[in-house]
C-alpha cells in the first residue's frame, strides 16, 4: 500500500480558495452562455424574497424600536430628543438595517441554497443533471445567486422602512410626533451619500450570500452529515464576508463622502 | 452526424449493426489517493447488448460506468464510447455523448422538489431544447405509460414508493431516446417482487428503446432476467465472463461464490 499523502492546511486553503475563484468564473460564464432560466430565476425570486420578508420585517421593526428606546436617555440628558429621528434613520440607513438584514438573511438563505443543494448533491440530484447533459451551474447556481443578489437589496429598503417606522410607534411611547413631521425629519437627514452606498453593499451582501450558499452545497461531501456541515459553514462564511464587504465599503464611502 | 440523427430519431436505429462495438475498455486503472479501485478493466460492448458488471460491494463496478460517461476521468487506458476516447472530449463533445447516454442512479436521483412530469420534461426542455408543448406532453405521456406511471405524473418524488422512483428515474432517462443505459445497481434496496419487476422493465426497455446497455449489479435474479452477457468484477479487474448459465458452470471459486444458491 502506497503511503497516504497529507496536505498541509495553508495548502488546502489555497487549493478552496482556487476552486472558488473558478466556481465564481464559471457562474459569471453561465450568465451569458445559454439559455436564461427565467421561470426558475423567478421561483428564486419569490422564495428567497417573499419568503424572507416577515423575518426581514419583524427583525427591522424590532431593532427600530430597541434602538430609539436605548437612544432616547442618553439624548434626552444632552436635551437633543429631538435628533432621534435623524440618528435612528442616519445609523439605520447606513450601517445598521443593511449589515442586521444580510446577517438575518445569510442565516435564512445561505443556510437554505447550502442545505438544498448539499442534499441534492447527496442524493445524486447533481450528477443525474450534468450526466443528462443538462448544466446544473445555469439551472441552480445562475437562478440563485442573481436572485439573492436582486433580493437581498430590495428586503433592506423594505427593512429600512418597517425600521423606522418601528422607531416612529417607540418614539410616540414616551413624546408624541406625527408621522408627516417624523417621515420629513427623516428624510430631511438623509443625503444620497447616505442611501446609495448602502444600497451598493447590499448588492454585493445579497452576491455574497448567494454565491457562499451555492458553492459549500456544490462542494459538500456524500454524506447526510455533509448536508448539516454545508448549511452550517455557508452562514458562517456568509456572515464574514458581510462583515469584510462592510469594513471595505465604509472605508471606500469614507475616502469618497465623509472626507 | 449520423449519429445525431439517431437521437433525434431513434427508430433508425434498426438500421445499425448489431456486431458495432459501442463501448470499447482496454486497460482501464483508476485510483482514488493511495486505493486502486480499477486495476486493469477490459471490456467490449456491442450494440444491442445488455452486459451485466457482477461483483462485490466497492469492487469500483460504479466507477467503470461513471468513467463511461464522464462524470470520472481514467488515470490511465483507454476507453472508447462510439469510438471516441471520452478523456479526449471537450465540455461540448462530452455534452452531446452524454445525450446519447441514459444514466440510472441507485436512489433514482429524482430532482425532489419538481413533480414527476417536471422531472421528465427537464431533459427535453433543458437537453433537447424541445419547445413544443404538445410534442413534450406526448413523450411524457408515452414514456410514462411505457413504465407503468400514467397515474403518477403530478406526484412528488416523496410521494413514491422505491419501486415508483426507479420506474420514474428510469422513465426521465429514457425520455430522451438514449443509444446507451447505464444502470447502477437498478434493484437495490427493493423487495423481491419489485426487484424482479424493475429488471423485467429494464428488459423490456431495451427491447422497446434499442438500447445496449451495461447494468451494475449483485443481484442475481437481475442478472439473470436481464444479461446476454455476465462479466464478473473482482479486485479491480475483470476475471470471468460469459453467459449467465454458462458462468454457473465455471470452476472459478469466485465466479462459484456469485452463483451458489443460484438454482
Amino acid at each position: 500500500m502506497a503511503e497516504e499523502i497529507t496536505i498541509p492546511g495553508w495548502k488546502k486553503w489555497l487549493e478552496d480558495v482556487g476552486e472558488q475563484v473558478s466556481f465564481f468564473s464559471r457562474f459569471i460564464k453561465n450568465i451569458f452562455v445559454g439559455g436564461f432560466e427565467w421561470s426558475e430565476f423567478v421561483r428564486q425570486c419569490y422564495e428567497i424574497g417573499y419568503r424572507s420578508m416577515m423575518l426581514v420585517g419583524i427583525t427591522s421593526f424590532i431593532m427600530g424600536v430597541v434602538l430609539i428606546l436605548q437612544l432616547r436617555p442618553t439624548l434626552v440628558e444632552f436635551g437633543a430628543a429631538s435628533m432621534l429621528p435623524k440618528t435612528l434613520s442616519v445609523s439605520f440607513v447606513r450601517e445598521i438595517g443593511p449589515v442586521i438584514i444580510a446577517i438575518i438573511c445569510a442565516g435564512k438563505i445561505a443556510s437554505s441554497i447550502g442545505a438544498e443543494l448539499g442534499s441534492m448533491k447527496v442524493t445524486e440530484q447533481l450528477d443525474a443533471m450534468e450526466v443528462s447533459g443538462a448544466n446544473p451551474l445555469q439551472y441552480l447556481v445562475v437562478t440563485r445567486i442573481l436572485a439573492t443578489t436582486l433580493m437581498v437589496p430590495l428586503l433592506s429598503v423594505i427593512g429600512d422602512v418597517i425600521g423606522l417606522f418601528g422607531g416612529f410607534l417607540a418614539l410616540n411611547l414616551r413624546d408624541h410626533i406625527s408621522l408627516p413631521l417624523y417621515a420629513t425629519k427623516v428624510i430631511a437627514s438623509l443625503d444620497y451619500t447616505d442611501f446609495v452606498p448602502a444600497f451598493i453593499k447590499t448588492i454585493f451582501f445579497g452576491l455574497a450570500i448567494g454565491f457562499v450558499g451555492c458553492y459549500k452545497g456544490f462542494h459538500s461531501s456524500k454524506g447526510t452529515e455533509s448536508v448539516g456541515l454545508a448549511a452550517n459553514s455557508a452562514v458562517v462564511t456568509a456572515s464574514l464576508w458581510i462583515f469584510v464587504i462592510d469594513a471595505i465599503a465604509v472605508q471606500i464611502t469614507s475616502l469618497l463622502f465623509y472626507k | 452526424m449520423a449519429e445525431k440523427e439517431i437521437v433525434a430519431e431513434p427508430t433508425e436505429k434498426k438500421t445499425h449493426d448489431k456486431h458495432e462495438v459501442v463501448i470499447e475498455i482496454k486497460n482501464l486503472k483508476k485510483s482514488f489517493g493511495s486505493k486502486d479501485v480499477l486495476t486493469d478493466i477490459n471490456l467490449t460492448v456491442h450494440r444491442g447488448e445488455n452486459v451485466v458488471v457482477l461483483g462485490r460491494s466497492g469492487q469500483g463496478k460504479s466507477v467503470t460506468i461513471q468513467c463511461i460517461v464522464g462524470m470520472l476521468m481514467p488515470d490511465a487506458g483507454t476507453l472508447k464510447v462510439f469510438g471516441e476516447e471520452v478523456a479526449e472530449l471537450n465540455d461540448k463533445e462530452l455534452k452531446e455523448l452524454r445525450m446519447k447516454i441514459g444514466f440510472l442512479f441507485q436512489s433514482g436521483a429524482l430532482y425532489d422538489s419538481m413533480t414527476v412530469r417536471e422531472n421528465l420534461e427537464f431533459p427535453l426542455t433543458r437537453v433537447l431544447k424541445l419547445t413544443d408543448r404538445s410534442e413534450i406532453d406526448q413523450r411524457v405521456e408515452e414514456v410514462l405509460d411505457s413504465v407503468g406511471l400514467s397515474d403518477a405524473a403530478d406526484k412528488m418524488p416523496s410521494d413514491l414508493s422505491g419501486g415508483m422512483r426507479k420506474r420514474a428515474g428510469l422513465a426521465r432517462t429514457l425520455i430522451i431516446k438514449p443509444e446507451i443505459m447505464l444502470y447502477d445497481e437498478p434493484t437495490t434496496g427493493l423487495d423481491p417482487i419489485t426487484s424482479r419487476e424493475i429488471s423485467e422493465l429494464i428488459l423490456d426497455m431495451q427491447k422497446k428503446y434499442k438500447t445496449t446497455s451495461i447494468i451494475i449489479t449483485h443481484d442475481m435474479e437481475c442478472a439473470r432476467i436481464t444479461a446476454d452477457r455476465v462479466v464478473i468484477m473482482n479486485d479491480g479487474e475483470y476475471i470471468d465472463e460469459g453467459t449467465f448459465d454458462g458462468l454457473k458452470k465455471s470452476k472459478n471459486k469466485i465466479v462459484q461464490s456469485f452463483f451458489k444458491d443460484v438454482s
